[in-house]
């Protein structure tokens, strides 16, 4: 249990490519392509086989999957939030602490 | 040889582990689960896939016929997974004993015995105990053995919690202790109703009908174990109290072996269908505000836990399948996800999203390999839960559970959100925590990639692991539709989640906790002890004092009237006597002369 060779002293300050502005950038245009893709890819599947056909998917065809997926992520965040605001407490609430006094922005 | 029970191999092992150190160790925590899995797939996999189901070992007890070996395709299944999640999990946990990881910085937040060196015998041999206990009761042909099983997986894993060696792990270890004690008392109450019921006490189906109350206290008891709603708070409170390598362990097997126990037990149960479906739903909730990544894996357990429940619910072969397939691919995808987020906790000594973020630059191989099984979590195809979990929401549309389906298309994008990306970016991107922590030893490399391979060798070749499924079907997960509908629901959903960090909607993480089902026993419980207790308390004082007292003056008049100068205590001279009796006499006379 040595506590004097801790790695973060041999290693030189890094890089990552979230550091470079045009990096991030580029992924979120290749990110925003493949979605206007798979948005796109909607009216190939007018024809398309269904391996495990069933009257629900039949009724439901044009852009369920995205509208749905999109909209889950909005429903579940927008029900968390106000979850929180009546659930949170002090992180040592079971050990006799009490109401959470922390800020907005941690 | 087929007639071993593979716990024994285990047990023998544990023992041998004890007493063993260094390399000899290290070879005999790989081999034992290696040498057992080769005897299983050449010994009781080949019978029964020649003959049927078999029943290696039969006893006699007190006139009932126990059966500790006893296996089938359903058996065999989680037979194979527990063999290979024990290998899994000693590779990972192989580094247990030789110090510091090179490159740790969690000496620097005083967590550097976070990873259990000065415990590693114990964490090796309770590993080896509980594994074989998993083993014992997936193969255990009836309820009594079952029983048995079911208590050592309890008593061998609390361990590893125990291991991280904090006064929380402590608390810990017990309400986990408590809790799965409690679930072994339901099963043998309801083991023994059963039994006078029917006369035997073979563990086959027991199902909710013709059995009294016999079949809702084993299913309560393997909820229990299951993590069924408010009963599930002991996966989110454990989990993340163990060690590292501890949580590989425990996410692997007691809550499989429930999985296990419920698809004998209660397939076409269904309540199950709706238990299923809020397990899936209200955990993803929790998870979106959660702080510690540990624990947020430990609600995605419960969220895939909830798939499994709802498909053994709906009961039909390809749900079954569907449900134990999920169980198999969940081991391995949620223990690649624990790996790497206990080679983070391994190596920076933290897991909480408020202290992470940036680790993708000194540890990107780690980085890789979680989002591997983020992936695999997601259900992205080519990954192992687009071929499993896909058979249950078949399965749901196919017995017209509509409303069930389109929750668990909810909860599909939920865990997308909270293990699919939460994950690996709280811990690997989001803001630079400055932290530099060097990749974890190479042994806890090899068995997350390991992990990853297997999660894309099911997701890529379905045909060949659904041949290890108990029920015949007929299912193909590939097809345009069902390639291209789950990609957009997944790239959506990702969209969304874009969109609500860009938009500052997106709730930051907070060093706090979020009250859940285990404020009943964890306040309210004790609330309720302590003012009941109080106001009995208070009575009694009250009551005894008020005896005493009367008791007090009672005595004090008596001391009174017959001490030593009371009025009755004195001697009366014989004079006095003949005084009175004279006067009594003359009384009398008067009154006979009256």
């Amino acid at each position: 249990m040595s506590h004097d060779h801790h790695g973060h002293h041999e290693v030189k300050e890094p890089v990552g490519w979230m550091d470079r502005p045009e990096a991030v950038k580029r992924f979120f245009i290749v990110f925003y392509v493949i979605c206007g893709l798979l948005f796109a890819a909607e009216f190939m599947l007018g024809g398309a086989e269904n391996a495990h056909p069933h009257p629900l998917e039949e009724r439901m065809r044009f852009f369920v999957y995205p509208v749905y997926g999109f909209l889950s992520f909005w429903f579940l965040v927008l029900l968390a939030r106000p979850m929180r605001t009546l659930l949170i407490r002090s992180e040592d609430y079971y050990q006799g602490g009490g109401r959470y006094q922390g800020g907005e922005h941690e | 040889m087929s007639s071993l029970p593979p716990f024994v191999l285990f047990f023998v092992g544990a023992v041998l582990v004890g007493f063993t150190r260094g390399a000899a160790r290290k070879a005999l925590v790989l081999a034992i689960p290696a040498v057992g899995g080769v005897m299983l797939w050449v010994g009781a996999g080949a019978d029964v896939a020649a003959n049927g189901a078999q029943q290696y070992l039969t006893l006699e007890l007190l006139g009932y016929t126990l059966t500790p070996f006893r296996a089938d395709k359903l058996s065999l299944l989680f037979g194979y997974l527990f063999h290979l999640a024990a290998f899994l999990g000693f590779v990972y946990a192989l580094h247990l004993g030789d110090g510091t990881p090179d490159g740790s910085v969690a000496g620097d937040v005083g967590e550097e015995d976070i990873v259990g060196n000065a415990r590693a015998g114990l964490q090796h041999v309770a590993a080896m105990l509980y594994a074989g206990s998993a083993l014992g009761a997936v193969f255990a042909g009836d309820f009594i053995t079952l029983f048995v099983f079911w208590e050592l997986l309890a008593i061998t894993s609390v361990f590893l919690i125990w291991a991280r060696d904090s006064e929380r792990s402590y608390a810990t270890g017990f309400r986990y202790l408590i809790i799965h004690v409690v679930s072994g008392v339901l099963l043998l109450s309801g083991a023994l109703m059963l039994a006078h019921e029917t006369g035997s006490v073979e563990f086959g189906h027991v199902g909710l009908e013709g059995n009294g109350w016999a079949g809702w206290i084993l299913l309560v008891s393997f909820g229990i174990k299951a993590g069924f709603p408010l009963a599930h708070n002991w996966i989110t409170e454990a989990y993340p109290e163990s060690t590292p390598t501890g949580t590989v362990f425990l996410s692997a097997f007691t809550t499989k072996v429930a999985v296990y126990a419920l698809a004998r037990g209660f397939a076409g149960a269904e309540p199950l269908i709706l238990i299923g479906t809020a397990m899936t739903f209200f955990p993803i909730f929790f998870a979106v505000l959660e702080n510690d990544l540990r624990r947020v894996l430990g609600y995605s357990m419960i969220n895939q836990i909830g798939f499994m429940v709802a498909g053994i619910g709906i009961g039909t072969a390809m749900a079954v399948n569907g449900a134990v397939a999920h169980a198999f691919a969940d081991v391995i995808f949620k223990g690649l996800l624990f790996m790497s987020m206990g080679a983070v906790m391994t190596m920076t000594g933290r897991t909480k999203g408020t202290d992470l973020g940036g680790l993708y630059k000194t540890m990107p191989v780690t980085a890789t390999l979680c989002i591997m099984g983020a992936a695999a979590i997601s259900a992205f195809p080519l990954f192992s839960a687009f071929v499993t979990k896909s058979m249950i929401m078949v399965a749901a549309i196919e017995e017209h559970h509509y409303v069930v389906w389109l929750f668990m298309l909810f909860a599909s994008a939920g865990v997308l959100e909270h293990a699919g990306i939460k994950i690996p970016f709280f811990s690997f991107f989001a803001h630079d925590s400055g932290i530099r922590a060097k990749e974890p030893p190479k042994n806890m490399l090899v068995a997350m990639s390991i992990g990853a391979v297997l999660c894309v060798l099911i997701g890529a070749f379905p045909a060949a692991f659904y041949t290890l499924l108990p029920f015949e079907m007929d299912y193909h997960p590939y097809d345009l539709r069902h390639v291209v509908t789950q990609l957009q629901l997944l790239t959506f959903g990702a969209l969304g989640f874009v969109t609500l960090v860009r938009t500052g909607v997106y709730p930051d993480e907070k060093r706090a906790v979020h009250i859940d089902a285990e404020i009943l026993y964890r306040k309210l419980g004790p609330w309720v002890v302590k003012t009941v207790g109080g106001t009995v308390g208070r009575a009694d004082a009250f009551v005894r004092a008020s005896v005493m007292e009367f008791v007090r003056s009672t005595l004090g008049l008596v001391a009174r009237a017959h001490g030593q100068m009371g009025p009755l205590a004195r001697s009366w001279p014989a004079g006095s006597m003949v005084l009175w009796v004279a006067l009594l006499l003359s009384a009398y006379l008067l009154f006979y002369l009256s």
